[in-house]
């Protein structure tokens, strides 16, 4: 088995994180900025990486810029903007060949290190602001992504769900940001909004590979310079449900989509977290699962019925996609097995084998280099500190007792329904 | 068992011919957690006219039945074999193409208990009634979820206009009318004929001993009694070189438009090594024209008539093949006419310049690079490629034969108006 872990190093303004390992062809290297999720900014933030990766100072036009990665025998590039609790995190991405495994020996890390930082900091501009035309390409891009969530029923529908159950919480917003927002947003805004977020953000850099650990310090020290921060810290807002809330909205669809919104009461780092994992488990996340077996198998309602755990936020959430008839009969169903876990109706076999496969998922996600980043960068969101086998190790001690406690402050939010048809009760 | 030794990539693959016929690698991965296998046969959704081992004549089975038996094979007398494999801390799943159908599970302990399930539950089918006619209401289900998705209806849409007869027309899934119809016997009798392991293969790929699995896996088949199976008999129409259908639009509950432009290719009688460079210069070919450096992508992009998810793709099996380009455009039409006019200025050459593919050719290196990351990748890509004779290991060294002028032939093979078509969803 084999553990990783990172290598923190603090510089000004920022932490680099290394992981040395033989085991990728390729050299990973992931700049992440960090922020809390609010209406005001949450359209600058979907909208910037892409600019910023359309062009730089030395590449002034996409075509050269896609051809020089290309030339770097196809580096990667790429961005993202996630929802991490109550966070909004962009991602900067390079995967680079390891010259190693190559004919031709031009040494591509240091190469692609270069390209990144340009990308995050030497953007291309026109009179103190990003150059217009580039400006107005992304967000025609961005908008057309933002309108095609409603085309994707799986999301659209778990979209809506959250938006509905944590109305008023930064935690509705869709890390994507709206549509309206596009307009006002022009170059010297964006501009002046990237400056700050250079400013303000809490930046984590991750480089993931057979690397020298010096090395890749110097080439840090080279290319990032940036001030000390006191980065905003958050706590998620939790609520109490007071009342729970069905929603029900109509489309021009086939298939039903049933999902139900949960809170959990419980973070990544609290001391029942582990017992959490393990509830969702039990109850969803694995066909094995409750849902799976009784939705799925035994009533054949659905071909997808599964839960998952929102760790920064507290929230459990079902998806299923039904038959809109079977609205009545596949709830009833779901609700029962939520009983039967908060009753602690399930066997010491079933703990045992969701331990097996919990644990099994961690080791499988960190044998990827963007998956390993992703478990670490959970303790930067928590404030906490798990290392890894403590991870596992506190899972497998787990006691059915404690899953049944966690059970007990799981509550019933909100029943979303998207229909085909009208719903007959 | 033979050694196959990779210098420049530092792998080493192990293989072995079984004694009832079955194909066995072994790609051993230090350092990672996680072992990776695919069980796979050679058996996908375009094999459903054949000669099945117990008749004399020739039958046609219903649409979707290679899926639909990927489904039952999970489960058991004595119930689901998923149980069975997350009790050993495993996950597993499998998946149908248009020629495959794979069993495949992932696990970090307990790798050969996990291997000895998977190979033991695809061998040893339990079929009944009462679950075939269970699995309906699943199965149907899943057609529904398909059905509401525009991208897969564009992409179906796309290929059902290109094909005449070949059954890649026909939605692997197939449809709850045709499922309707499927009985365990048919069952039955598909699995005879397609899941003997003269037609399969195994591939393993993760922190494993070779030898010690290799004896594994000889001792588990040497165990079970297998006939010799006659060569499978599988029986095609002929289809006509140009598309069936010269346009299609679906309409659908989308807010944006979404464009797929296919060429239906000609070559599709290819295997081995001449497969294996016809595709990668295809593949180059697209990436040349097509890709985020070239100046089309810009122009396309700068224009407002693509946006990131745009994509294109090059396919190919035995009997038939095709190109797809297209995504989400808010001007479908003038998409469309754009992407034609520059497939057809490509046929004489333009915008294949010698600079670009020598460039694209380094990219394609990279990326075959970084797919080797992926235990999943290398298992189901060689699969695919052993099925055609063809070696994934091969690729760099083909790639880096492939010259400007192969690129070029490859547009004059593939491009030819009558033979391209387009499918468009577009808001109700």
């Amino acid at each position: 088995m084999a553990i990783a872990s990172d290598i923190v190093k603090a510089r000004p303004g920022y932490n680099l994180h290394i992981v040395k390992t033989e085991k990728y062809k390729t050299n990973t290297l992931v700049f992440k900025m960090k922020a809390p999720l609010t209406t005001e900014t949450v359209t600058y933030r979907s909208l910037l990486p892409y600019v910023l990766q359309s062009t730089t100072k030395t590449h002034q036009t996409s075509t050269e810029l896609r051809s020089y990665l290309d030339d770097l025998y196809g580096a990667s590039l790429y961005v993202d903007v996630a929802k991490k609790g109550e966070y909004q995190v962009i991602s900067f991405t390079m995967e680079i060949a390891n010259e190693k495994f190559l004919s031709d020996p031009t040494p591509l890390l240091s190469k692609g290190f270069e390209l990144l930082m340009a990308v995050v900091f030497q953007p291309k501009t026109e009179g103190g602001a990003f150059a217009a035309n580039t400006v107005l390409k992304e967000k025609r891009s961005l908008k057309q992504r933002i309108q095609s969530i409603y085309d994707d029923k799986m999301r659209f529908s778990t979209q809506r769900l959250v938006e509905e159950m944590c109305q008023g919480e930064p935690y509705a917003l869709e890390p994507m940001g709206n549509e309206g927002d596009l307009d006002e947003i022009t170059p010297e805004l964006l501009y002046t909004y990237y400056q700050k977020a250079l400013f303000e953000d809490e930046i984590d850099f991750y480089i993931i590979g057979d690397v020298n650990g010096a090395e890749v310090e110097e080439l840090a020290d080279t290319y990032i310079s940036l001030k000390e921060r006191q980065p905003k810290k958050i706590t998620p807002v939790q609520k109490k449900v007071e009342k729970e809330k069905e929603v029900t909205e109509q489309q021009d669809l086939k298939q039903g989509k049933l999902n139900i919104g949960y809170r959990t009461n419980i973070l990544y780092g609290d001391p029942d977290y582990y017992a959490l994992q393990l509830f969702n488990g039990i109850f969803g996340g694995f066909s094995h699962s409750k849902l799976f077996i009784n939705v799925r198998e035994k009533a054949s309602l659905a071909y997808y019925a599964s839960s998952r755990i929102e760790s920064h936020k507290g929230l459990l959430m079902v998806m299923s996609g039904i038959e809109n008839k079977n609205y009545g009969q596949a709830l009833e169903i779901i609700r029962q097995q939520m009983k039967e876990m908060k009753q602690g109706n399930f066997t010491e076999e079933e703990l045992s084998q969701t331990k097996a496969v919990v644990k099994n998922q961690i080791l499988e996600t960190i044998d990827v280099a963007r998956g390993l980043i992703e478990i670490l960068y959970h303790n930067v969101i928590s404030r906490n500190s798990v290392p890894l086998d403590e991870w596992l190790e506190r899972t497998e001690r787990t006691t059915k007792e404690e899953i049944v406690k966690v059970g007990e402050k799981i509550e019933c939010d909100t029943i979303y329904f998207l229909t085909g048809t009208e719903v007959q009760e | 068992m033979e050694k196959i030794p990779f210098g420049q990539l530092q792998e080493e693959l192990f293989h072995e011919k079984m004694e009832n016929g079955l194909q066995v690698y072994i790609l051993p991965k230090k350092g990672f957690n996680k072992s990776f296998a695919t069980f796979t046969t050679k058996y996908g959704s375009v094999d459903n006219h054949f000669k099945p081992l117990t008749k004399e004549g020739f039958v046609k089975v219903p649409d979707g039945i290679a899926h639909f038996l990927e489904h039952k094979l999970f489960e058991k007398e004595d119930g689901d074999v998923f149980q069975q494999f997350s009790k050993q801390g495993a996950s597993a799943n499998a998946f149908t193409s248009f020629t495959r159908t794979a069993y495949l599970f992932s696990s970090t302990f307990d790798f050969e208990k996990n291997l000895t399930t998977l190979i033991d539950f695809v061998q040893e089918p339990y079929f009944s009634e009462k679950t075939v006619e269970k699995e309906k209401g699943i199965i149907g289900q899943e057609i529904n979820m398909y059905d509401d998705n525009a991208d897969w209806r564009l992409y179906f849409g796309c290929i059902e206009n290109m094909y005449q007869n070949h059954p890649v027309k026909i939605d692997i899934a197939g449809t709850v009318e045709s499922i309707a119809g499927i009985n365990k016997d048919m069952l039955y009798e598909c699995y005879e004929t397609f899941y003997h392991p003269s037609n399969m293969l195994l591939f393993i790929v993760g922190p494993v001993d070779p030898d010690q699995t290799m004896e594994l896996i000889r001792n588990n088949q040497n165990s079970k009694e297998y006939k010799e199976l006659p060569a499978i008999e599988r029986r095609f129409e002929t289809e006509q070189a140009a598309v069936a259908k010269k346009s299609q639009i679906l309409k659908m509950n989308v807010q944006t438009p979404k464009v797929m432009v296919g060429i239906k290719a000609t070559d599709v009688h290819l295997s081995g090594p001449e497969m294996l460079k016809a595709e990668l210069a295809a593949n180059i070919l697209l990436e040349v024209l097509f890709g985020k450096s070239s100046d089309l992508y810009e122009d396309l992009y700068s224009e407002g008539f693509i946006d990131q998810s745009f994509s294109y793709d090059f396919t190919q099996e035995q009997g038939f093949g095709f190109a797809l380009i297209g995504g989400d455009s808010a001007r479908p039409d003038e998409l469309t006419e754009n992407l034609k006019q520059i497939l057809l200025k490509a046929k004489s050459g333009a915008g294949i310049t010698e600079e670009s593919v020598s460039r694209t050719i380094k990219k394609k290196i990279g990326t075959f690079l970084r797919a080797l990351n992926s235990p999943e990748y290398i298992a189901n890509q060689f699969t695919r490629y052993a099925f055609n004779d063809m070696d994934l290991f091969e690729v760099v060294p083909i790639l880096e034969q492939i010259t400007h002028n192969d690129v070029k032939q490859a547009a004059v093979g593939l491009i030819d108006e009558e033979r391209i078509t387009v499918c468009q969803v577009l808001p109700k």
